[in-house]
């Protein structure tokens, strides 16, 4: 890949009932804070591209709504819609192509509606929806599947939601930091066994946004360039029925690919953080696998051993996750943010030593359908 | 190792477009054109490196189509992503799948755009586009919105409802060479004027109809176009604008920029034709197929498009230059007046364009077409444009 | 200095979107529910080249593409390859009470799974791998939910 940098970042905070902004208003934040993180005004933005989702909006065309927000005036503006790693991609896809930077921002507002009603959307209408399968449930499947073949235990699941809740206390931007034990994960209500309140992300709101350059135009930025080392992203089957749900065959995929373009063949040696989607405390252990950091089956002993903890060998999630925080498609992109902020060396609180090379994943669709990997180094 | 590259379109494929497919779901009428792109292609699903796929969610209550439609799209065990801006979600998604080859990331990328029109109330859920508060309770959906450009277009230029019309008749006639269109038929201005008006002066027999329909288009890259049997269709150069959030700015805005008529197309064109070296729009392109949502766009765009000068376009109308045999016909297909599956109809818009200077559009061929205009419209006066060409472009991107 | 923000209690409107959709289940969806609700039949089509005999049936093969032309009657028993046991629903969403399940279940004869409901289990009583059988509704009208849920088939272990 020609070299491609992110030379800004900016995320608002991550918070519940954000009643104060509009879409407008947080996109406007977020992309004016990667501006200035990066040096730049928007004037110095050649391409424009925003990232939403319909259904959440509640509006079709969702992204008209944050067209001025942006900065697209009198500029090339597209929209992908899904979570924030496959739009960002796409901006990286712009630039590579030719286009000198390119602005990316996505946008929640998780609280402006009612989660299950639209993630009951993405099942089949013919076959599925009126079953009133949703987000939670169907992932719950998912837990199972993965548990009963691994022989993971809900104990070893919690060590997830103990670990990233924890790490929350670090990251400023982070919605739910809290200090728990495995005992009072265990102790929460289930909502689809086995998932329990404090297995699940909550309800969030926020936006965030990149800018993605060149290596000419990274030249001009404020702080250290990050580099795109590597790209992947793959769809499994959609009909549950038709998934081996124990594993993720597109992550695997999409992770050999991110790595073959980053000459990454021994991913826990190279590779020193990773921020995975864990929507839910399960996933974590499932991405660790699908991502090679870990042989399958063994995310739970990974966890159990520290070695993901913020002061472990591999640390995973030191923002908190998306446990902490989830507004859905943004917390994508913010995985790559944070990725970034940990190469460079601007995690502040929750920075981690030495990250020289950094992992981040996202999905879109029911039980991490649809996978994107992105590799992050410090060297172009 | 990548690095930016020249794309050419080398397959097609498109159902058959209809007011309503019962016969098939939506992921079947996918399929449907899928298959139909490969089969024009010469290539199976195992060989698309990546696809693009898009429609507008409301319009048939689907959460995540991406992830929804494998089954039909061919995207199982492949890279897919979903991108949707409204009425020119298929002319983006052109965009889409021409950057994702454009970037040297992938090789062969499938473009789909689809729209089961008949599964929902359109006005019901075009009118969600619009800004909770502001627009969407005094909004009346689409029609009304083009009735004030319509108004505005008529006061300024003197142009009437009758030059409007015969821009339906003149696409619908088109489409008696299409056998995929849906509203094909030999009408007159006179039928035209006698429909029912719906929001003056835009008559029923004005407006685009709604459709179900798919399309799929195959990108290339200029390493791999030697590998189809078909010639490609050069992308030459593509722009876009998508100025607007509220649907009153562009009347204002006419104002503050010294009137000009539709500033989104003007300066995506402006853009697009400096970029691949147009500079006599009416010469230089050998055909048009142009996203005309009603009536009167096929007046006023071909001002904007830089066909003509500012109030020409009924003359340029009727003077025959944009009919079968003219200098530059317009819409040989039927364009959107004849057919409008929306996620479809800016795809659809390439599709023709690239089988009219590959010289593979049969009864609706326009003879020796090298240079074509393709465009989409849609949201809040949006403008998408690609230029697609018989011969290979000097530039590495446009 | 005061700020015109300071003590604003933000608007809020509350919102529905309302569309009517009328999805249509094509050919082989038709086919396939009318089954359900004329014979209290399953059925699914198999791929001629890959073997596979899907359920929920398909019109081609999401693989090769083939037509999968043949319908193949299957059992209104089979496995359950995974299940959970909803405790919290949203009212809107749910047909049954909760407590009561969802599973993936493999029917006799079927290469893939399918999603539907549970119900007549006891506490701690389902199992990956459990046998199960449908039961119908009394009403059917064409649809998934023609069959009401699937219940652990008794005295297999």
């Amino acid at each position: 890949m020609d070299p491609v940098a992110v030379v800004g970042v900016g995320m608002t905070d991550i918070r519940r009932d954000r009643v104060e902004d509009t879409y407008a208003d947080l996109v406007y934040e977020a992309c004016q804070k990667a501006l200035d993180d990066a040096g730049m005004t928007a004037a110095d933005i050649d391409v424009v591209l925003t990232s939403s989702n319909d259904f959440f909006d509640g509006r079709t065309i969702s992204s008209m709504a944050v067209m001025d927000a942006c900065g697209s005036y009198d500029k090339n503006v597209s929209t992908v819609e899904g979570d924030g790693t496959f739009g960002a991609a796409h901006a990286v896809m712009r630039v590579l192509a030719g286009w000198g930077t390119c602005l990316f921002c996505v946008h929640h507002k998780g609280s402006e509606s009612v989660m299950p009603l639209i993630t009951n959307a993405m099942f089949d209408p013919i076959y599925e929806r009126f079953l009133g399968i949703e987000s939670i449930a169907s992932s719950a499947l998912q837990a199972r599947a993965y548990m009963d073949a691994f022989g993971v235990t809900e104990e070893d699941c919690a060590r997830v939601s103990v670990k990233n809740h924890g790490n929350a206390f670090k990251n400023p931007v982070a919605q739910l930091p809290l200090e728990i034990t495995v005992e009072d994960v265990m102790a929460s209500d289930y909502i689809a066994e086995p998932l329990k309140l404090l297995d699940c992300s909550p309800i969030s709101d926020g936006a965030s946004a990149v800018v993605i350059a060149n290596q000419e135009r990274a030249k001009g930025a404020a702080r250290k360039p990050v580099w795109v080392k590597g790209i992947g992203y793959n769809c499994d089957a959609f009909h549950l029925g038709d998934r081996d749900l124990s594993k993720s065959d597109a992550l695997v995929a999409a992770a050999k690919k991110a790595y073959k373009d980053a000459d990454i063949n021994d991913p826990p040696g190279q590779i020193d953080l990773a921020e995975v989607s864990d929507a839910f405390s399960y996933m974590e252990l499932m991405w660790l696998e699908g991502l090679g950091l870990c042989r399958a089956g063994e995310g739970a002993a990974l966890t159990a051993s520290a070695k993901t903890a913020l002061e472990g060998a591999l640390p995973v999630n030191a923002s908190g996750g998306c446990i902490s925080g989830n507004p859905v498609l943004v917390s994508g992109l913010n995985r790559i943010i944070e990725c970034v902020l940990q190469v460079r060396g601007d995690a502040g609180a929750h920075q981690v030593a030495g990250v020289k090379t950094a992992v981040a994943q996202g999905f879109n669709g029911p039980c991490g359908q649809s996978q994107c990997v992105w590799v992050l180094g410090g060297d172009a | 190792m990548m690095a930016a590259t020249r794309v050419g379109v080398v397959g097609v494929g498109m159902t058959v477009q209809r007011s309503t497919r019962r016969d098939v779901t939506g992921i079947e009428l996918i399929n449907e054109a899928v298959r139909a792109a490969l089969a024009d292609a010469g290539i199976k699903r195992k060989d698309i490196d990546a696809i693009v796929i898009g429609n507008m969610d409301h319009f048939e209550g689907i959460n995540y189509v991406d992830t929804w439609s494998v089954d039909g799209s061919g995207a199982l065990g492949k890279p897919i992503m979903k991108m949707t801006t409204g009425g020119t979600t298929g002319s983006t998604v052109a965009m889409g799948a021409y950057y994702h080859v454009a970037s040297g990331m992938f090789d062969r990328v499938l473009a789909i755009g689809w729209e089961k029109n008949s599964e929902s109330d359109t006005t019901g859920a075009i009118i969600t586009a619009f800004d909770p508060f502001w627009d969407r309770p005094t909004f009346a959906g689409a029609v009304a919105g083009l009735a004030l450009e319509a108004t505005l277009y008529m006061n300024e230029t003197g142009a009437t409802e009758e030059d409007a019309a015969y821009i339906a008749v003149r696409d619908r006639r088109h489409a008696l060479n299409n056998p995929y269109a849906h509203l094909r038929m030999d009408a007159k201005v006179e039928d035209i004027m006698a429909t029912p008006y719906l929001s003056w002066p835009i008559k029923l027999g004005d407006m685009c109809p709604r459709t179900d329909g798919a399309c799929a288009v195959l990108f290339a890259s200029e390493g791999a176009v030697d590998e189809f049997p078909n010639p490609p269709a050069w992308v030459h150069g593509v722009a876009d604008r998508h100025l607007w959030a509220y649907t009153s700015d562009p009347y204002v805005n006419q104002k503050v920029v010294g009137g000009t008529w539709f500033p989104a197309m003007e300066r995506a064109t402006a853009e697009l034709y400096e970029k691949v070296g147009i500079t006599d729009a009416l010469k230089q392109f050998d055909v048009a197929e142009l996203y005309l949502p009603y009536s009167f766009a096929g007046l006023r765009y071909m001002e904007s498009l830089g066909f003509c000068e500012r109030g020409g376009g009924p003359a340029l109308v009727h003077s025959g230059a944009t009919d079968m045999g003219g200098e530059c016909p317009v819409n040989p297909s039927g364009g959107v007046m004849s057919s409008n599956a929306i996620g479809a109809t800016g795809l659809l818009r390439v599709a023709e364009a690239a089988l009219q200077v590959q010289s593979r559009a049969g009864d609706r061929q326009v003879p020796g077409a090298a240079l074509a205009l393709a465009t989409g419209f849609g949201g809040c006066y949006w403008s998408d444009e690609l230029v697609l060409g018989k011969e290979k472009p000097d530039k590495v991107r446009g | 200095m005061e700020d015109w923000r300071d003590g604003q209690e933000i608007l809020v409107m509350d919102g529905r979107i309302k569309v009517p959709y009328n999805w249509s289940a094509g050919e082989t969806g038709t086919r396939y529910l009318e089954s359900l609700r004329d014979d209290k039949r399953f059925l699914g089509t198999r791929c001629p080249t890959c073997e596979i005999v899907y359920h929920i049936p398909r019109m081609h093969c999401p693989d090769c593409f083939e037509e999968c032309a043949e319908w193949v009657e299957l059992g209104s028993e089979g496995t359950l390859v995974t299940y959970t046991v909803v405790r919290k629903a949203h009212p809107q969403l749910s047909p049954l009470e909760t407590p009561f399940g969802y599973g993936v279940i493999k029917l006799d004869g079927a290469t893939t799974g399918f999603l539907h409901l549970l119900s007549e289990f006891d506490d701690g009583g389902l199992a990956s791998g459990a046998r199960v059988e449908a039961v119908f509704a009394e009403e059917r009208t064409g649809s998934i939910m023609d069959v009401a849920y699937f219940r652990p088939v008794k005295g297999v272990v």
